[in-house]
């Protein structure tokens, strides 16, 4: 039951045939070469980027002032990762990334998925009220407040450690809202009154009927909640210069007066590695999140 | 699925207190109670304390700074009202950060707009391997903001960048991505897109999906051939969605931080030389880091926070008539469902809930 709601209605599709009938009206052909010629199109436009700069840090930096760029990769990859090593921390930053995204995704799944069940399918005063409230939030910039968490960061002598990266971020609106949005129609009123009816205490009853209910939504939101902390940049950069999350390290490679861009390149395709290789496991997930988000609004 | 059909849960009956003996009862029921009462306010309080304490605190004290003299050192210096907001009103800086961030995200959100329509309508096709080639267009997204910015902070370099290169071998003069206004502005614009015109045009290919097939069989029948149907059935039905992708490209464009920041790293003022690139973020950022006072740059912070509630504002009146909208019509066909299914025996309903409670049943154990 949940497989189907999670999703969207076209991933069905190319498995059934089309009718026969349907074909004379030109709507549900097979497109002509037109189209896979703007699709391949699309393809290079998004990953030529990536490949020329794995072409650049492969390469000497004196290729950099050819007239022609050239096509193929250099041999130098790992002479330039090993320079990217020597500027900046980047296994501590790697690690640093994975420990605030994890805790932050852990985080943010779990309140969610609490507070969304509760507004999804708990009756108490003020819940429709509450509801707005979390809506409203949605919109809030809460990025500039980064002045008083700065403030407050320091006060604690927070700044330099990983928590002070985590803590802004352990809970999102949003979150809430793309719980709620769908528990609300997987689960049924019965399924809840059973459970209760059956003796089951609310906590046990949410543990029972609404994680099993909202696991793929929660695999959606900690895909996307992980992405966002893992790309952070603004905060990480105010607290910890000097325990670099990885993209802080990353943008350290630049920060010298002169830069040598196979080097930064090469560090930029080997940061990029790890969500490649996330997006490789996952992008299934994340292509029907996006489309599933978008039809909930 | 079935839930749609369940009536009201008017028929439900309160569960019958039985067997326990008669000591126990009225503390497990009070407990109960206690239990069905609170839980709802217990599960939303995380979230409402924590997000009270890291995103609305820091959001209303904010105010409190602009309104100080306050250094990031020497701490609180005074009260002084609205000064910091008077001076940032008057200060060519401050708008010259705005002017940027504004023309960096029409640049940005315009042509994201158009090339995630038209990469959507190739995607609405019935084309060969979907998945393959929706998960393609998404591939940038999975590129931080930094190390795009690496990329192409390398690909627009003024002398030995990729682009000018290129331009050079067709006798073309190179231009000054990093020096001059306009052209840096392209030149973050373009980073953005790179980034988001996939992620956008997924959102809009699902609600393309969501267009009725039906509808345009008939319009084919009438004779209206696929551009025609595009223009004048696809764009309007996406209409609520285009605009939804337009309101959260902007609340976020409006921060836009990372890109100009890490565009040209070897200018002393973040932004470019003569500012040509800094974004009110940025502006922000130095204006309380760098230069140290706290009080304006929350001033700006609080400019800048009324500019996108604004848009906030104006995206929940818009969301609100599309959500009214579809309420209208959800009301229309849980009429006729509802009306369907009075018409059925009631012992079938019966058999249906059961069913419910036995598939509880089965999970439970």
């Amino acid at each position: 039951m949940t497989a189907t709601i999670t999703r969207p209605r076209a991933e069905a599709d190319p498995a059934a045939p089309q009718p026969k009938s349907r074909k004379p009206l030109g709507i549900d052909r097979r497109p002509g070469f037109l189209t896979y010629g703007l699709l391949i199109a699309f393809f290079i436009g998004g990953t030529y980027p990536l490949y020329w700069s794995f072409v650049a840090g492969s390469s000497p930096s004196s290729v950099l002032t050819d007239t022609w760029p050239p096509l193929l990769p250099g041999g130098l990859f790992w002479q330039n990762v090993g320079a990217v090593m020597d500027t900046v921390p980047f296994w501590m930053s790697l690690l640093n990334s994975v420990v605030v995204s994890a805790i932050i995704t852990v985080s943010v799944v779990f309140f969610s998925t609490l507070a969304g069940y509760s507004f999804a399918k708990l009756k108490f005063r003020g819940r429709e009220g509450l509801l707005v409230f979390v809506v409203a939030t949605l919109a809030v910039p809460t990025q500039l407040g980064i002045i008083p968490l700065f403030m407050v960061m320091k006060q604690f002598g927070w700044t330099g450690s990983l928590g002070a990266v985590v803590v802004p971020t352990l809970v999102t609106a949003f979150g809430v809202f793309f719980m709620r949005q769908y528990l609300v129609d997987v689960i049924p009123e019965e399924l809840i009154e059973a459970a209760r009816v059956d003796g089951a205490s609310m906590i046990a009853t949410f543990w029972h009927v609404g994680i099993p209910a909202a696991r793929p939504a929660m695999a959606i939101l900690g895909l996307f909640t992980f992405m966002t902390a893992w790309t952070d940049y603004l905060w990480p950069l105010l607290v910890v210069p000097q325990n670099p999350t990885l993209q802080v390290a990353l943008s350290q490679l630049q920060s010298a007066k002169y830069v040598d861009y196979s080097i930064v390149l090469a560090g930029a395709v080997l940061a990029t590695i790890p969500l490649l290789v996330l997006f490789v496991l996952a992008g299934r997930q994340l292509v029907s999140g996006i489309m599933a988000g978008a039809v909930k609004g | 699925m079935t839930a749609t059909l369940t009536p009201p849960p008017a028929t439900t009956t309160p569960p019958p207190p039985r067997r326990a003996p008669k000591d126990k009862q009225p503390f497990r029921h009070r407990l109960s109670r206690f239990d069905v009462k609170a839980s709802p306010y217990i599960y939303i309080a995380p979230f409402f304390i924590l997000f009270g304490l890291v995103g609305l605190f820091p959001l209303g004290y904010t105010f409190v700074v602009s309104l100080n003299k306050w250094n990031l050192l020497t701490g609180p210096a005074g009260f002084i009202g609205l000064d910091n907001y008077v001076a940032e009103l008057n200060d060519p800086f401050f708008w010259n950060s705005l002017f940027n961030t504004v023309s960096i995200f029409l640049l940005s959100a315009i042509p994201q707009l158009v090339g995630a329509v038209l990469i959507a309508a190739v995607l609405d096709q019935n084309i060969r391997a979907k998945t393959f080639w929706r998960m393609s267009v998404l591939i940038p997204y999975v590129v931080t903001p930094v190390a795009v910015t690496l990329i192409f902070s390398s690909a627009f370099d003024e002398k030995y960048g990729l682009i000018n290169n290129l331009l050079a071998s067709f006798h073309l003069d190179p231009v000054m991505w990093k020096t001059e206004t306009f052209p840096s502005h392209v030149a973050i614009a373009t980073m953005v897109n790179w980034r988001w015109t996939g992620y956008n045009a997924l959102i809009l290919l699902a609600a393309m999906q969501a267009v009725p097939r039906d509808i345009y069989e008939s319009a084919a029948l009438d004779g209206a051939g696929a551009v025609r149907r595009f223009f004048s059935m696809t764009l309007p039905s996406i209409r609520p969605t285009m605009i939804f992708v337009i309101i959260t490209a902007t609340v976020g464009g409006l921060q836009i931080f990372t890109e100009p920041k890490l565009f040209n790293p070897t200018t002393a003022t973040p932004g470019g030389p003569q500012r040509q690139y800094q974004t009110t973020v940025l502006y922000l950022w130095d204006l309380a880091f760098n230069r140290q006072n706290f009080g304006k740059a929350s001033a700006v912070a609080w400019l800048l926070f009324l500019i996108i509630v604004l848009f906030g504002v104006l995206n929940f009146l818009v969301s609100r008539r599309i959500a009214s909208t579809e309420a209208r019509v959800s009301k229309r066909r849980m009429t006729k469902l509802l009306n369907d299914h009075n018409q059925q025996k009631t012992d079938r309903a019966a058999q249906g809930s059961l069913a419910v409670i036995a598939a509880a049943e089965e999970k439970r154990s």
